[in-house]
C-alpha cells in the first residue's frame, strides 16, 4: 500500500488545532476582554454570541488530543509528560470558564461577579497556558527509550513566556474582531477602538517571534533561509503586511465580518510558518511523524472515520453558524 | 506515597466526578427527546413544560460532564504515558470515533437544542433533541468498548512491546463489551428516572402539586419499573460473564477464598469483612449453596476462589465486596420502589402517599451512588491489571514524574473539583428546587386522594431576587437599546 498514513493523519491532527486555535481563540478573546466591559449587560451579550457554539468549538481540542493518542501515541505519551504542568493548568483554566457559561446566569447577583472573574481567569489562564505549551514545543524536548528524559520546568524559558503572552493577545484580537461582526450600536463601537491597539500589538508580536525564533532555533534557521525555501517564505512577511494593513483600514470604516475574516487570515499566516518550521517532526527536534506513529491498522481504521465524518461535521457545525448567525442583542438567550 | 498511588487516586477522584455527569446526561437528554416527542405528537403543553424545566439542569450537567471529560481526555498522556504508548493503537482510534461520532454530535446540535427553539422549525429542533440523545449514547457505547477492551482484551496482537490491533470488529465486541454497554446505559437511565422521580414526590411533599409534577413522578415510575428489574437480569447476565472472564475480580466480590470441595456447592457470603492479609473473610454470614445457584446456576457448581491466584495478583477484595453489595442492595430498593409505586397507582393513591412519596425523595440520589459503586467494583476488581493480563498498573504509569509533581496536581483538581462541581451542584438543586413552570391555569390538581392537603405557597412563587433583578434588568436593557434605535 501505497498510502503514507503518518502523513494524512499529521494533516489531520494539523487541521484539527487550526480549527481549534480559530474557533476556540474568538470565545478564549471573549474571556480576555471581559475586563474592558464591566457592565454586566454587555457582559451578557459577550456571552450569548458565542454560548451555542463554544462547546462544538472545544470538541476540536479534544480531537487533537484523541487523534494524537491514536495516530502518534509515542508523542502523545513524550508530549503530555513534557507539559504536565501548564498543560493541567490550561485544563483548569477551561474547567472554570467552561462552567462559567452556564454558571453566572444561574447565580445570585453577589456571586454572579465571581463566575465573571473565573471566566476571565479561566480564558486568560487557558490562552497563556497553550501559547506557552507551543513556544516550549518549538523549544523541543529531550527524549529517551521513548520517554520524557526532561525535569518538570523545563517548559519555562523567556521564549515560551513570550509565546504565552502572544497568545492572549492574539485570542483578545479574534475575540474583538468577533464581537465587531456579532454586536452593534455602542458596543461595536467599543470593541472597535479595542480591536485597533490589539492588531498593533498583534503585528509586533508576529515582528517578534518571527526574529527571535530563528535566532533562538538554529535548525529552523536553517531550513528558512535555504534555497529554495526562501522563495516560499517571502511572500508570508509581504502577506502579514498587506493583511495589517487592511485590518486596520477596515477597523477605522464600518467593515462588519472583514475584521473578524483578516484577523483569521493573520492567525492562519503564523499558523502556517509554525508549521513549516517544525514540519516532520511531531516531538522535535528529533521524532519524526513517521516515527512515532502507531501501528498501520490504528491508523487506517481511525482514518477512514476521520475521512467520511470530518466532511460532516464541518456541515452541522456551519449549520449550526448558520442558525444563530446576524447580531446579538441585549436580552437574547435562553436563560 | 509514591507517584502510582497518587496517580491512581487522581485519576479515581477525577473519573468520579466525571462518570455522574455523562450517567445523568444520557438519561435526561433521552427523556427529553420522549418530552418533545409527546409534546409533538399530543400537543400537551405540559410536557413542554417539562422540557424547558429539565433542558435547565441537563445544561449545567451537560457542562459539568464536557469540562471533566476534557480533563479525563488529557490525563491518560499526562499520568499514565507508558498505558499511552501500550495501548494507544487501540484505546486511541476508540477515542476518537468517539469524538467524531458523538462529542461533535452533541456540541454541534446542543446549541440548537437549548438556544434554537424560536431560530429553527419545531420539527428541526426535535432533531437537534434527537441528535443530542443519539450523542449520548454513542459516547457511550465507544468508551465503554474501549474500556470493555481494557477488561477483557482480545483481537490484537503484542509487536515489539506494544498493542497492534488485528481485528477490530473483535476488538471492540469483545467478550464483556455488550453486557458492560447495556449494564451501564440502563443505570443511566435508572439514576435519571431516580432523580426526575425524586423532584417529583420532593415537590408533592410540599403541596406543589400539580400536573407537570404528577407527570414527572409518573413518568419516572414507569422508566424505574421497565428499568430496574430489568438490570438485575442484566447485572447477573453481566455476572456470569465475569465469572468466565475476570475470575479473580469475581472471587473478590464474593469474597471466596477457599476452594469448596466438590459436590458441596459454594455458599453465598452476604456480608463479611474479607481480610487480605489473612487470606480468610471475617464475620461472614452465608446462605449454603446459594453462590453456586446464583454464579454457576447449579446446585454444586465451583467458583474460583481467592487462593487460586497468586497474592500479587488477586484484587482488593475488602473494597470490591462492599461496593458490590452497595450496588446490590441499592438495585433491590429501586425494584421494591417500583413495584410499591404500581401497586399505589390503583386509585391514584400515588401522589398522596407521604411514606411513598419521602422513599421517592430518598431514593433520588440512589441511582448515582449505585453507579460509583458498580464502577469501583468494575475497576478496582480488575486491579492489578490496567489492560487484564496484558499490562499491570503499576507499570503503566508516567515514569517520569516526581510525587511532588502528581501531588500537586492532585491537590488543585480537588480544590478546583470541589469549588466548581460544588457549585454546579448547588445550581442544579436550585433549579430543581424552583420546579417546573407552567400556565397557572392548569394548576394545581386538587382534589383526589390529596385533598386533605393544606395549600401551601406554590414553590414557583417563591421570591427569586436575583432573577427578578436580573429580568428587569434585561427589560430595562432592551427598552435602552430600543430608544438608541436598533
Amino acid at each position: 500500500m501505497g498510502i503514507d498514513l503518518p502523513l494524512i493523519w499529521a494533516v489531520i491532527i494539523l487541521f484539527g488545532i487550526m480549527m481549534y486555535v480559530v474557533m476556540d481563540g474568538f470565545d478564549l478573546g471573549i474571556g480576555i476582554l471581559f475586563p474592558f466591559l464591566p457592565a454586566k449587560e454587555d457582559r451578557d451579550v459577550l456571552m450569548n454570541t458565542v454560548a451555542p457554539v463554544w462547546d462544538g468549538n472545544e470538541t476540536w481540542l479534544v480531537l487533537g488530543g484523541a487523534g494524537l493518542l491514536a495516530a502518534f501515541p509515542l508523542a502523545y505519551a513524550v508530549i503530555l509528560s513534557a507539559f504536565y504542568l501548564p498543560l493541567i493548568l490550561m485544563l483548569i483554566g477551561l474547567v472554570f470558564r467552561g462552567v462559567a457559561f452556564e454558571f453566572r446566569f444561574k447565580a445570585r447577583a453577589g456571586r454572579r461577579r465571581w463566575w465573571d472573574h473565573a471566566f476571565i481567569g479561566g480564558s486568560v489562564t487557558a490562552a497563556f497556558f497553550q501559547g506557552v505549551t507551543l513556544g516550549a514545543f518549538l523549544n523541543g524536548m529531550p527524549v529517551a527509550d521513548g520517554n520524557y528524559a526532561g525535569g518538570p520546568f523545563d517548559w519555562v524559558s523567556p521564549f515560551s513566556l513570550f509565546t504565552g503572552v502572544a497568545l492572549v493577545a492574539a485570542y483578545a484580537l479574534l475575540g474583538a474582531t468577533w464581537l465587531v461582526m456579532k454586536t452593534e450600536g455602542r458596543l461595536q463601537v467599543r470593541m472597535r477602538s479595542l480591536a485597533r491597539p490589539l492588531a498593533w500589538l498583534m503585528l509586533a508580536v508576529i515582528v517578534a517571534i518571527s526574529i527571535w525564533t530563528p535566532l533562538a532555533h538554529e535548525a529552523i534557521a536553517r531550513r528558512w533561509f535555504s534555497f529554495p525555501n526562501l522563495l516560499w517564505f517571502a511572500p508570508v512577511p509581504t502577506l502579514v503586511a498587506l493583511v495589517t494593513w487592511r485590518l486596520l483600514r477596515d477597523l477605522r470604516g464600518d467593515g462588519h465580518a472583514s475584521p473578524f475574516v483578516l484577523t483569521l487570515a493573520l492567525l492562519f499566516l503564523g499558523y502556517t510558518g509554525l508549521g513549516i518550521s517544525l514540519w516532520p517532526n511531531v516531538v522535535p527536534p528529533g521524532i519524526t511523524i513517521w516515527q512515532a506513529a502507531g501501528p498501520p491498522q490504528s491508523l487506517g481504521f481511525a482514518l477512514v472515520g476521520a475521512l467520511l465524518i470530518i466532511p460532516v461535521i464541518l456541515m452541522y457545525t456551519a449549520w449550526s453558524y448558520w442558525v444563530f448567525r446576524g447580531k446579538v442583542r441585549h436580552g437574547d438567550g435562553y436563560h | 506515597m509514591d507517584a502510582l498511588l497518587l496517580a491512581r487516586i487522581q485519576f479515581g477522584f477525577t473519573i468520579s466526578f466525571h462518570i455522574l455527569f455523562p450517567a445523568l446526561t444520557i438519561g435526561l437528554a433521552s427523556y427529553l427527546a420522549v418530552l418533545e416527542g409527546l409534546w409533538l405528537r399530543t400537543g400537551r403543553k405540559v410536557y413542554i413544560d417539562l422540557y424547558q424545566f429539565w433542558i435547565k439542569v441537563f445544561a449545567v450537567a451537560f457542562g459539568m460532564g464536557v469540562v471533566s471529560g476534557l480533563v479525563m481526555a488529557y490525563q491518560f498522556g499526562t499520568n499514565w504515558s507508558n498505558f499511552s504508548r501500550f495501548a494507544g493503537g487501540v484505546t486511541g482510534p476508540l477515542l476518537a470515533y468517539e469524538v467524531l461520532t458523538a462529542f461533535f454530535l452533541e456540541a454541534g446540535f446542543l446549541g440548537v437544542m437549548l438556544f434554537g427553539r424560536e431560530r429553527v422549525g419545531p420539527a428541526l429542533h426535535f432533531v437537534s433533541t434527537l441528535a443530542v440523545a443519539a450523542g449520548t449514547l454513542i459516547s457511550a457505547t465507544w468508551i465503554l468498548a474501549s474500556n470493555s477492551w481494557m477488561q477483557t482484551p482480545q483481537g490484537h496482537e503484542i509487536i515489539d512491546g506494544r498493542v497492534v490491533p488485528v481485528d477490530w470488529l473483535k476488538v471492540i465486541f469483545n467478550p464483556s463489551f455488550p453486557y458492560r454497554l447495556v449494564h451501564t446505559v440502563t443505570a443511566a437511565y435508572l439514576a435519571t428516572a431516580l432523580m426526575v422521580g425524586g423532584v417529583g414526590a420532593w415537590h408533592l411533599l410540599r403541596g406543589n402539586d400539580n400536573t407537570r409534577v404528577r407527570t414527572m413522578l409518573s413518568m419516572a415510575l414507569w422508566m424505574l419499573l421497565a428499568a430496574a428489574p430489568l438490570q438485575a437480569v442484566i447485572g447477573d447476565q453481566h455476572g456470569l460473564n465475569t465469572l468466565e472472564h475476570q475470575p479473580a475480580k469475581l472471587a473478590a466480590i464474593e469474597g471466596h477464598w477457599e476452594r469448596t470441595p466438590e459436590g458441596e456447592g459454594v455458599p453465598l457470603i452476604l456480608f463479611g469483612w474479607p481480610d487480605m492479609a489473612a487470606e480468610v473473610t471475617r464475620y461472614a454470614v452465608e446462605i449454603p449453596r446459594a453462590g453456586s445457584l446464583l454464579l454457576a446456576h447449579s446446585w454444586d457448581g465451583q467458583i474460583p476462589a481467592l487462593k487460586d491466584f497468586a497474592p500479587e495478583d488477586r484484587p482488593n477484595s475488602t473494597i470490591v465486596f462492599w461496593t458490590f453489595r452497595a450496588m446490590v442492595g441499592l438495585g433491590v430498593l429501586m425494584i421494591a420502589l417500583a413495584f410499591w409505586g404500581l401497586w399505589l397507582r390503583r386509585g391514584g393513591r400515588l401522589y398522596a402517599r407521604k411514606n411513598f412519596l419521602r422513599f421517592a425523595v430518598a431514593m433520588s440520589p440512589a441511582g448515582l451512588v449505585a453507579i460509583l459503586a458498580g464502577w469501583y467494583t468494575t475497576e478496582i476488581g480488575r486491579q492489578p491489571w490496567i489492560v487484564y493480563g496484558l499490562m499491570r498498573t503499576a507499570d503503566a504509569v508516567s515514569p517520569q514524574h516526581s510525587t511532588g509533581q502528581v501531588g500537586f496536581t492532585l491537590g488543585l483538581f480537588v480544590v478546583v473539583y470541589l469549588v466548581v462541581f460544588g457549585a454546579g451542584t448547588a445550581y442544579g438543586l436550585r433549579l430543581i428546587a424552583k420546579g417546573p413552570a407552567g400556565d397557572e391555569a392548569d394548576r394545581p390538581a386538587w382534589g383526589g386522594p390529596g385533598e386533605t392537603r393544606t395549600p401551601m405557597r406554590p414553590l414557583s412563587a417563591a421570591p427569586e431576587d436575583d432573577d427578578a433583578g436580573a429580568a428587569n434588568g434585561r427589560a430595562e436593557t432592551v427598552k435602552e437599546g430600543d430608544r438608541d434605535g436598533h
